[in-house]
This record gives structure tokens, C-alpha cells and sequence, in this order.
């Protein structure tokens, strides 16, 4: 009987032969990842574990991107924690403002998350690597503390739920809109302690910035991982990239898995997931006409530049409608420069767009479009969880930055046909 | 591990880590400040209402979304002695084996308890007994590895030994 991908790679890195799904192992970790949110606590616990040296100043990513550019004391205060901590350890990989990116987005995009690796993070959304082939989950401060120290970390080997795609898609649908539907089929906790594998001819196609959208929001259905087995786009896509050797490590054909879906999305819409859940999937077309107050474009899951140049396709030439505004948020400085060299912030503030610098800010409530009571959004973030971008009552649909341009654009929720002259 | 006994608080199906602490509340990561917002968007009156030794129970899978340790931090803090649920989201279980909040898996307690019912836990047997109808539940058992973690305290407590075992042996 042959391994799924999530067991081979768990089992190299706690230096076993082979391992079932139950099996609780140590494990060896390649990267380890904080943000100003959960870093200080984890140095906090850190310090209380008397060790006076991190494992391997090369192998932690320390990097403040929630409350970036800090928005108050407090917020200023936390990333100071976080500097003192990255001097006084000579911690190599530390990214501040006008360097730095959101986590999910910076780390693939330097080439610091490999295939094979075994990678945590102190922020739920690490599961995004998956897509270039790690095992990459979220976990704690105190875990990040202790892997800090250590250099390792204690895990459940997952059980493997595999999801193949097949078809082809329409225009407009892109890793957003798989990653939202299949969340809808499998509920907020159908994934609950399993890694998810995504496969098919559909994925074959996906180029990386699709990937890594599916495989971030792997934990919204309550996953540890979201894998994507490496194949030439990631190898395309690690070239001159990648800083350390690394190993591909793929599953078996014959490995059994807890369970498996074929999908067909050829027919499939964009997908919207209405308030509070992303598990709330719908067609577009169902929740066409939904007034909207303001439109992120951004975040981990939608903020790389094939993002913007959807986002933009729609956008040229036109206007946000009067009553909406439109936030757009690269999510990475390398993004934010390319989108400014292919004329994507040009198009973005003609449309009377905001075009701010990289950072998590409203996704999480955290600054930069905070909404009030009763409002509503359209985000192509992850979590439409009550109060997630604002005022307890104040609702978030989640979409694609398709959907999101054109609704931007007609002043409520649209399928991007809707709006006249777009190719 | 003593006998824990406290008055039930309800909550419902996946109550995510925004409600049990809001985003808005993590420009700091001081317990204190924390406990002062807990549940709040799941009940606003929750951080007035509870009181130290109070028992959270919920629904399937407790704490998704965010791996956010402020949020079994914000619930330790607050006084509350276990959280009991039908489930637990798996970073949220991580996270309160690894801070030493108690949490219990139980199905079955999780569908009988009501709110203000007063419960009785003996957490190293996983026993949870309902005082006024005499009704007992028994959790899903830790594996052992779980309960050394929890039996040092914490995760801290228990990489911190076994780096000391490693320092005396060289």
C-alpha cells in the first residue's frame, strides 16, 4: 500500500520510513513563521524556555503585516517586540514596511517555502504553501515558541481527502471560485484534522497564483493543509526563486485516502459566499443585485498580480459606482511595483479606486476600511465571519477579483458579463 | 487534576476566533485586556456576565478560523475552567492543550447541557456530571502523549524539561 503526499513528507521530516493517519510524531521543521499579531506572544514563551539561541537563525520569518504600517501605539509596540527579538537572535528573515509583504504571498514569492518541507506559522492562512508542494499548517504562539526553540513540533498525522477537478473552466473562473465551491460541498469543518490534495486536469492548468488562492483557504474548511502535488508550473515557478535545495515529494497512486471527489467544473460560476461563512457558496447569479458599500481587492488569498490584472481588465476605462469604495491592496512590494509597471495603479486610480501599500488591514478589522453598522462588502479575502471587517453587523461576501472589479463598478454584486465591453 | 465545578454558558455551532476575540482587540497581547473581551461577538454581555470557574459549552468545532492563541488565552483568563464542546477546530484544541486550558470533547454532553446548568469535571478521568438531573458524561480521552503536555503544564513546560534533560546528559 502506497503513502498520500501529507504522510511521505511528515514522514521524512520525523525521520520514519512510513506513517498512518493517527500516528502522533515529532517533526523536523524547515521554516517557521510569525506575524505582529502572534509573534510577541510567541517570544514571550520563548523567553520562559531558557534556551538562549533559536534553532537556526536562517529558518524563521518574523514578518509584521496586520496592523502594517503600525496604526497606533499599541500596534507600534507589538512589531517593536519582534525587532528587539530579530537583533538580539540575528534572525536573517524579517521583513518591515517598504520591504515586507503579507506573509502568505512574501514567503513563496522569495522562494523561502519549498516543495517537501515541512513548514508552521503562527497564522492559519500558512496552510497557502501547500501549493507549492510543503506541508504547511497553522498552529499557535506557543507552538511557534517551541519550534522556535527546538526545531521541531509535534503533529497528528492527517488522514487525505483528495478533490480532482476535471473540465475545463469558463472565463472568469479561477482558483477563487474552486477553492469557494468546494468549501460550500464540504462545510466549515468537512476537512476538519484532514490535509486536502488537490489534483485533476483543471488544477494542471492553474498557473501558481491560482494555486496558492486554493490552497490558503484550504483551513476554511477546516483543514490542516492544503497540498497541491508539485509539477512544471511549480518548478517554473521556483526557478531562480528558490534559496535552499529541495526535494519533491508527491503521494502514491495506490495510497488510500479517507475520501475522494471528481468534480467537473465546467459549468461551474463565479462563486460568492455569503455572510457569515465562506461555506456559503453561491453562484453569482443567485445573489446578483446585492447593494455594496465597499470592495476590497487584496489579501493572502486574492493580492498577487494575476489578481490585479483581472481586477484591472474590468476596471479600464471605468468608473466605481458613485455609493461604493474600492480598496485594492497588492499584496506584496514586488507586487505593488509590477501592478505600478504595467500601468494597473494607473487604471485602479482612474477608476477612482484606493491603492494602498501591502498589507492585511481590513481583512481582519484590522485598518484601512473598516466598515460601519450595516454595511456592506465584497471582499476577495478569506473570512466573512460576523464583525470579521468591522461593526458586528456590517456583512461580507467573499468572491474572486472578478467579481468583486465589476461589482465595484455597478454598485452591486454583478457577474462580470454584466458589464458591457470587458473581454 | 482537582475537581472542577461551575454554572454552563451556551454557545452555538463553529464559534470562529473573531467572535471569541475580535481582531480589534490584538494591537496587544495582555491577557488582562483580552479577558475583558471575550465572546464579545458571539455575546457582547459575556465579559460582565462571567464568573471565575464557569464552564463554556459548544457546539461543533470550537474556535475555526484564526490560530490566534489570544483566543483560549482571552477564555483562560477570563476565569472560565473548561470549555466542552461536540468539537474542536484543530489549531483552537493545539493552542489550549499547549496553554493549559482544560477542554473537553463530548458529543453527548455537549447536546444534554443547558445554560445555567451547574456541572461538576474530573478532568483526569474526563468525567463530566451534571448536578441537578444526576446525569454523567464521559469525554473522548487525551492520548497519553497529549496528557504529559498537560500534566507539565503546558508546552512550555514540557520542551523546557526536556531541554534541561538534554543539557544534564551532555
Amino acid at each position: 500500500m502506497g503513502q498520500t503526499m501529507a504522510e511521505k513528507i511528515l514522514a521524512r521530516a520525523a525521520g520514519k520510513k512510513r506513517l498512518s493517519p493517527g500516528e502522533l510524531i515529532n517533526a523536523r521543521i524547515d521554516m517557521a513563521l510569525g506575524n505582529d499579531i502572534t509573534a510577541p506572544v510567541a517570544i514571550r514563551e520563548f523567553k520562559k524556555i531558557g534556551v538562549s539561541r533559536v534553532f537556526d537563525r536562517e529558518r524563521i520569518a518574523l514578518i509584521p503585516d496586520h496592523f502594517a504600517p503600525n496604526k497606533d501605539i499599541q500596534s507600534a509596540e507589538q512589531v517593536d517586540v519582534m525587532r528587539r527579538f530579530v537583533r538580539e537572535q540575528g534572525i536573517v528573515h524579517f521583513y518591515e514596511v517598504g520591504r515586507m509583504g503579507v506573509e502568505h504571498a512574501l514567503l513563496p514569492e522569495l522562494g523561502l517555502v519549498l516543495p517537501g518541507e515541512v513548514i508552521i506559522g503562527a497564522d492559519s492562512h500558512t496552510c497557502t504553501y501547500g501549493a507549492l508542494g510543503a506541508f504547511a499548517t497553522g498552529v499557535g504562539s506557543t507552538d511557534l515558541a517551541a519550534a522556535m526553540a527546538t526545531g521541531e513540533l509535534w503533529f497528528k498525522v492527517p488522514q487525505t481527502i483528495r478533490i480532482n477537478f476535471k473540465g475545463r473552466l469558463a472565463p472568469w473562473i479561477g482558483g477563487k471560485d474552486l477553492v469557494l465551491f468546494t468549501i460550500g460541498r464540504l462545510g466549515v469543518d468537512g476537512a476538519r484534522y484532514c490535509a486536502l490534495e488537490f489534483g485533476g486536469p483543471v488544477i494542471g492548468e492553474l498557473p501558481m497564483d491560482g494555486r496558492l488562492t486554493i490552497s490558503n483557504m484550504a483551513i476554511e474548511a477546516g483543514a490542516k493543509a492544503g497540498l497541491i502535488p508539485p509539477d512544471k508550473i511549480t518548478e517554473e515557478y521556483l526557478k531562480g526563486r528558490a534559496r535552499r535545495p529541495y526535494e519533491i515529494i508527491r503521494g502514491d497512486e495506490d495510497a488510500s485516502v479517507f475520501q475522494e471527489y471528481e468534480w467537473d467544473v465546467s459549468d461551474l460560476e463565479p462563486q460568492v459566499s455569503l455572510p457569515p461563512s465562506p461555506a456559503n457558496a453561491r453562484p453569482v447569479s443567485e445573489v446578483a443585485g446585492i447593494r455594496l458599500d465597499q470592495v476590497v481587492i487584496g489579501s493572502c488569498t486574492n493580492g498577487r498580480i494575476d489578481d490585479l490584472r483581472v481586477a484591472a481588465r474590468i476596471l479600464k476605462g471605468r468608473k466605481v459606482h458613485p455609493h461604493v469604495r474600492l480598496i485594492v491592496i497588492p499584496a506584496t512590494q514586488a507586487v505593488y511595483l509590477q501592478a505600478l509597471q504595467e500601468g494597473l495603479l494607473e487604471i485602479f486610480i482612474e477608476a477612482e479606486a484606493a491603492v494602498s501599500t501591502p498589507t492585511c488591514g481590513p481583512c481582519l478589522g484590522g485598518h484601512m476600511g473598516i466598515l460601519a453598522g450595516e454595511e456592506t462588502a465584497l471582499a476577495t479575502t478569506n473570512r466573512n465571519f460576523v464583525g470579521r471587517m468591522g461593526h458586528t453587523t456590517s456583512k461580507i461576501y467573499l468572491a474572486g477579483p472578478a467579481v468583486a472589479a465589476a461589482s465595484a463598478i455597478a454598485g452591486c454584486i454583478v457577474h462580470p458579463d454584466e458589464i458591457k465591453g470587458v473581454d | 487534576m482537582s475537581l472542577l465545578k461551575g454554572k454552563v454558558w451556551t454557545f452555538g455551532h463553529d464559534i470562529d476566533t473573531d467572535a471569541i476575540i475580535p481582531a480589534r482587540y490584538l494591537n496587544t497581547s495582555d491577557p488582562a485586556e483580552l479577558a475583558r473581551h471575550c465572546m464579545e461577538d458571539a455575546d457582547p454581555d459575556f465579559p460582565r456576565k462571567v464568573t471565575p470557574g464557569d464552564i463554556i459549552v459548544a457546539g461543533k468545532n470550537f474556535g475555526c478560523g484564526s490560530s490566534r492563541e489570544h483566543a483560549p488565552l482571552a477564555i483562560k483568563e477570563a476565569g472560565v475552567a473548561c470549555v466542552i464542546a461536540e468539537s474542536f477546530a484543530r489549531i483552537f484544541y493545539r493552542n489550549a492543550i499547549n496553554i493549559g486550558l482544560p477542554i473537553l470533547e463530548s458529543p453527548e454532553a455537549s447536546a444534554f447541557l443547558k445554560e445555567n446548568d451547574q456541572v461538576e469535571i474530573n478532568l483526569a478521568k474526563g468525567e463530566i456530571v451534571e448536578l441537578s438531573r444526576g446525569r454523567k458524561f464521559t469525554a473522548v480521552p487525551f492520548p497519553p502523549f497529549m496528557q504529559e503536555i498537560m500534566a507539565a503544564g503546558g508546552l512550555i513546560n514540557f520542551v523546557k524539561r526536556k531541554a534541561n534533560l538534554k543539557d544534564s546528559s551532555k
